[in-house]
């Protein structure tokens, strides 16, 4: 056997575009016995790049609950699987395009959609829905507004062309975000059981096939630039985004769902974050197997590409099976039905090595082991930011700048609280024939054919309290998950996590990233929702400065029965309109830190983050949901940016019914200037609007009572105001032209304006 | 007898399998015709469904015209057959002549999904026999490039002649500007040729055929089609 050709050891900056340190390097060197040629070097750069490896949060991430007696996978495959019975299976996973969104807004965001699709069609299962989390720097900048409606428009443009229904998601927009906007993209499928592929290589000799697009210079280093800071000459790493087609992606799609019942059928698996190196090492190191490539073999775009740029391309569109061997032919005509090239471009070894040739000679050859597992786990120092003396700390004792009337307006017409429907009827929301409740919705529903159950998908995240207090707001993220579901009817089943965040490196983000890991395993431990799938985005910093910890949260869960799902919106005057959960929190009884009231009206983040208790969560959303099953309510809402007003006036737009209620709390002897706003729009969690016929009053009582959900009833239903008795009231259509302007009278003023 | 529809299927298409559920829910059978193939295996209706057909990198539709399987669909319409062309398959139908007129980029420049309400504005065509003229049909549409137009004189033949089938209207039948999501002349959301049986639409009948989903107006334009063939078999 030939040895490859040794190398001069690399310079301290090709190990900089490599994301490699230089004991890293040295570890290379004391595993493989021998310096890495050129290849092997960029090879080992991209799987052991934090994006491939996880090697700073694995540690971290091993706390997180993955077991469950509905889970089918766990994290370690393309995506997480659950049981929804009757031999239905539910496959998804969320994940990051954060660093090619900031680069080139419409393929980064595209080709992020396109990736989560493959992550779950390599499971077996077809693509049902796609979900996303965005944010972006506040939109009266002009550079955040193109940034913002060029992420929608990748979103929709790749979602809308291959038909998978955009169904629900989250925005938000803070000037943290400028430089380093985020697009998390959750994909969710439906398989039956004897349909689920995993992304594994066996049987040696059997062949490795390489379906899809050809293989082009694009993309190379995109998963070392994902583990990289962005500079400020971020524009000139264009070359690292992939382009998407959607088209191609819709033909490998159908033809691998044709394929993966195949008996022959032995792996199959997503051409990702570091292309053909990672996908194979990959599925080699799970079958315990080796796999050789030659590269001449693989069909490409463009001339003269050398193996490591064929080794690392990040092409889109493109997947690797392993077939059972001389099963191939029939795989490669079934690809050709849809118009699909494919190629055999290696075989599976005995011996656990990736071996690359070209043209007959060896070019590479590495341990899989060192490949997949052999970097150093890494666990950076952590500390807690020190304290920056906000003055003062309680945002209570400021003197609100406006009167609660205009305060209460001036939330409606932010485009945290406002209508998205700007963003959503851009996307194909309905395209499959089963979207029960879309976008707009607490939590997105869709029918599950020839069944009574309706499948139940929301995407949420703590908004600036995540800054506050890390751990208690990653909580926060999954109860209002928790919630969301529960207000559709919806009991969960498992979650998927985003986790977006700064430069680890920097003690108080690792600290943050810490912290937040473990609010999610305490969230989901208490409320046992398992975590099946994940993706973490590190480096999410531009010239030294972090975004805020951004941990984004998906969470899938089932409606018992679809006739009695829920809606927010009120249904008719008369009904009652109830607070689910506490009347108050805080030592106050009014909580204003991190909300998006102390941003607007103050500019600070100051003060603790919403206290949260995880058991009366799980309490109330069990009582929501029986209170469901039992028609007993007409609506219900989740409580969340911008307090109580702003739920209301949104219910009430939504059932084109105005409403009055009473605050929940008579104000203390002394009140701190703020209060009266922290009533009406301080973020306390664990709260339902509620809404239910005065017959059905004692029943419903009697209910929450059984679950100790503290329960009160506030007002009612009617009228052409929202009011909240004494303090303000606002005429319904002056509520809903606020809601629906939001975000469409920043970028259409702007439009005109000509940009 | 029981009608059957032929659903086309191009690599790029999408809502094959939301045809197959509407006319299933119409009482109908459905089989699907692969673009490559030139039979329409017995269909008695065509339906080219809505998607992406080729990709439509460059005008939709514009490659589809050329797909083997449209050589049927030409004969099939040219001898009276019914053909209904939804989105996608309404862009096809002009670019193969079947249909007068072009389907352009939104006024808006953007992708629009929405509820649309349409007038019904004649019935002699097999998939709106069964409407009263004037009435209206709550159909979602899910289109970039959906903005009819033609040339002043074809306009003027469309309505001379009563093609226009379907115009975008509020939901007592007003045409008015808000109600025109894509800024279609006239708000023309679906037009027929000469002999009516060719209707091509943008708007989503598929999406609208169950109340759990939002309406249920749009089973009309496949059921009417089943009444028509069963009415002229009989």
């Amino acid at each position: 056997m030939n040895q490859p050709p040794a190398a001069a050891g690399p310079s301290s900056s090709e190990l900089r575009e490599l994301a490699l340190s230089e004991a890293e390097y040295r570890t290379a060197v004391a595993l493989l016995g021998r310096a890495p040629n050129r290849l092997e070097l960029g090879m080992l750069g991209a799987l052991w790049s934090e994006h491939c490896s996880y090697k700073t949060s694995r540690p971290l991430l091993r706390q997180l609950p993955s077991a469950g007696p509905r889970v089918v996978q766990g994290p370690g495959e393309n995506a997480g699987v659950v049981d929804l019975g009757g031999d239905l299976l539910c496959c998804f996973k969320i994940e990051s395009h954060n660093h090619p969104s900031a680069v080139e807004p419409v393929q980064g965001a595209a080709t992020g959609v396109g990736g989560i699709l493959r992550d779950v069609f390599a499971m077996g299962a077809r693509p049902v829905a796609l979900l996303d989390g965005i944010r972006f720097g506040e939109l009266d900048e002009p550079a955040q507004r193109h940034r913002f409606a060029r992420v929608v428009e990748g979103i929709g443009w790749y979602g809308n062309c291959i038909g998978v229904p955009t169904v629900g998601g989250e925005t938000y927009f803070d000037s943290p975000y400028r430089h380093n906007c985020l697009v998390n993209a959750m994909c969710v499928g439906l398989a039956r059981g004897d349909q689920l592929a995993r992304a594994v290589a066996s049987g040696p000799g059997n062949p490795v096939l390489l379906v899809g697009a050809d293989t082009g210079r694009d993309g190379i280093h995109g998963a070392t630039f994902a583990s990289m800071q962005l500079g400020k000459g971020a524009g000139d790493r264009r070359p690292a985004v992939q382009v998407g087609n959607p088209f191609l992606e819709k033909c490998l799609l159908e033809a691998c769902l044709e394929l993966t019942s195949d008996p022959d059928l032995i792996g199959l698996q997503d051409c990702g974050a570091a292309g053909l190196t990672s996908s194979c090492a990959e599925m080699a190191h799970r079958g315990g197997v080796g796999i050789e490539i030659a590269v001449d073999r693989v069909s490409r775009r463009e001339r003269d590409m050398t193996p490591y740029e064929v080794m690392l391309s990040e092409s889109q569109e493109r997947m690797v099976l392993v077939p059972r061997r001389g099963s191939e032919e029939r795989f490669q005509a079934a690809f050709q039905r849809w118009g699909l090239h494919s190629d055999v471009v290696g075989w599976v070894l005995e011996e656990s090595v990736f071996r690359i040739t070209d043209r007959g000679h060896q070019v590479a050859s590495l341990p899989i082991s060192v490949l997949v597992s052999g970097f150093p786990e890494r666990s950076p120092q952590s500390r807690p930011p020190e304290v920056r003396s906000v003055t003062p700390a309680d945002p209570l004792s400021l003197a609100p700048p406006w009167p609660v009337a205009e305060a209460w307006r001036r939330l409606l017409s932010s485009p945290n609280c406002g209508d998205t429907r700007w963003i959503w009827r851009q996307y194909d929301h309905q395209v499959g024939d089963d979207t029960v409740l879309g976008p707009g919705a607490d939590a997105a529903v869709l029918r599950l054919r020839g069944r009574r159950d309706g499948l139940a998908m929301t995407v949420d995240s703590a908004h600036r309290s995540a800054g506050l207090d890390p751990r208690r707001a990653t909580a926060i993220g999954v109860a209002e998950a928790l919630r969301n579901l529960a207000c559709v009817g919806a009991e969960p089943l498992a979650l998927t996590n985003c986790l977006n965040f700064g430069d680890p490196d920097q003690p108080e983000v690792m600290w943050q990233l810490k912290e937040a890991v473990a609010g999610l395993a305490e969230a989901a431990r208490e409320l046992g929702v398992p975590v099946v799938s994940g993706n973490v985005s590190l480096y999410n910093q531009f010239d030294g400065k972090g975004i805020p910890p951004t941990p984004t949260l998906g969470m899938v869960g089932l409606v018992a029965d679809l006739e009695r799902r829920l809606g927010a919106g009120f249904v008719e005057a008369g009904d009652l309109l109830a607070l689910l959960g506490p009347a108050g929190a805080g030592p106050q009884g009014v909580e204003l830190g991190g909300s998006e009231y102390q941003r607007l009206a103050h500019g600070t983040l100051a003060g603790s983050a919403p206290e949260l208790d995880l058991a009366a969560e799980a309490r109330s959303a069990a009582a929501v949901r029986e209170a469901a099953a039992r028609s007993l309510l007409r609506s219900a809402h989740d409580c969340s940016l911008g307090g109580l007003a702003v739920t209301l006036a949104e219910s009430a737009v939504l059932g084109g019914l105005g409403a009055r209620i009473r605050a929940p709390l008579p104000p203390p002897p002394n009140p701190p200037p703020g209060w009266v706003h922290g009533a009406l729009f301080g973020e306390t969690q664990g709260r339902y609007l509620i809404s239910l016929r005065p017959d059905q009053l004692a029943a419903a009582q009697a209910l929450f009572a059984e679950y100790r959900a503290p329960f009160a009833v506030l007002g009612e239903v009617g009228g052409g105001k929202v009011a909240v008795e004494g303090l303000a009231e606002i005429e319904l259509a002056e509520a809903q032209a606020s809601l629906a302007g939001a975000i469409p009278s920043r970028m259409e003023r702007a439009a005109r304006a000509g940009r | 007898m029981t009608v059957c529809f032929g659903i086309v299927v191009f690599p790029g298409t999408w809502s094959d399998r939301d045809c197959v559920h509407a006319v299933e829910l119409a009482g109908a059978e459905a089989t699907l015709l692969w673009h490559a193939d030139r039979d329409l295996r017995g269909a008695d209706i065509v339906v080219l469904p809505g998607g992406f057909s080729y990709g439509d990198y460059l005008r939709t539709g514009a490659i589809a015209r050329f797909a083997p399987i449209m050589e049927a669909v030409r004969e099939h319409a040219w001898d009276g057959g019914p053909v209904l062309g939804i989105c996608n398959g309404f862009q096809i139908l002009c670019e193969a002549g079947l249909l007068p007129g072009a389907l352009l980029r939104n006024d808006s420049l953007q992708f629009r999904c929405q509820p649309t309400w349409l007038r019904v504005d004649t019935h002699s065509t097999p998939f709106l026999v069964g409407c009263h003229p004037g009435s209206t049909l709550r159909v979602p549409v899910s289109h970039g490039e959906g903005r009819f137009y033609a040339d002043a004189k074809t306009l003027a033949q469309l309505n001379s002649e009563g093609r226009v089938a379907l115009r975008y209207s509020e939901s007592d039948g007003q045409l008015t500007p808000d109600a025109n999501p894509n800024g279609s002349l006239e708000n023309i959301a679906g037009i027929l040729n000469e002999q009516g049986n060719v209707l091509g639409m943008m708007p989503h009948p598929e999406r609208a055929c169950e109340e759990l989903l939002g309406s249920a107006d749009g089973l009309q334009l496949f059921s009417s089609a089943i009444q028509a063939l069963a009415a002229r078999a009989g």
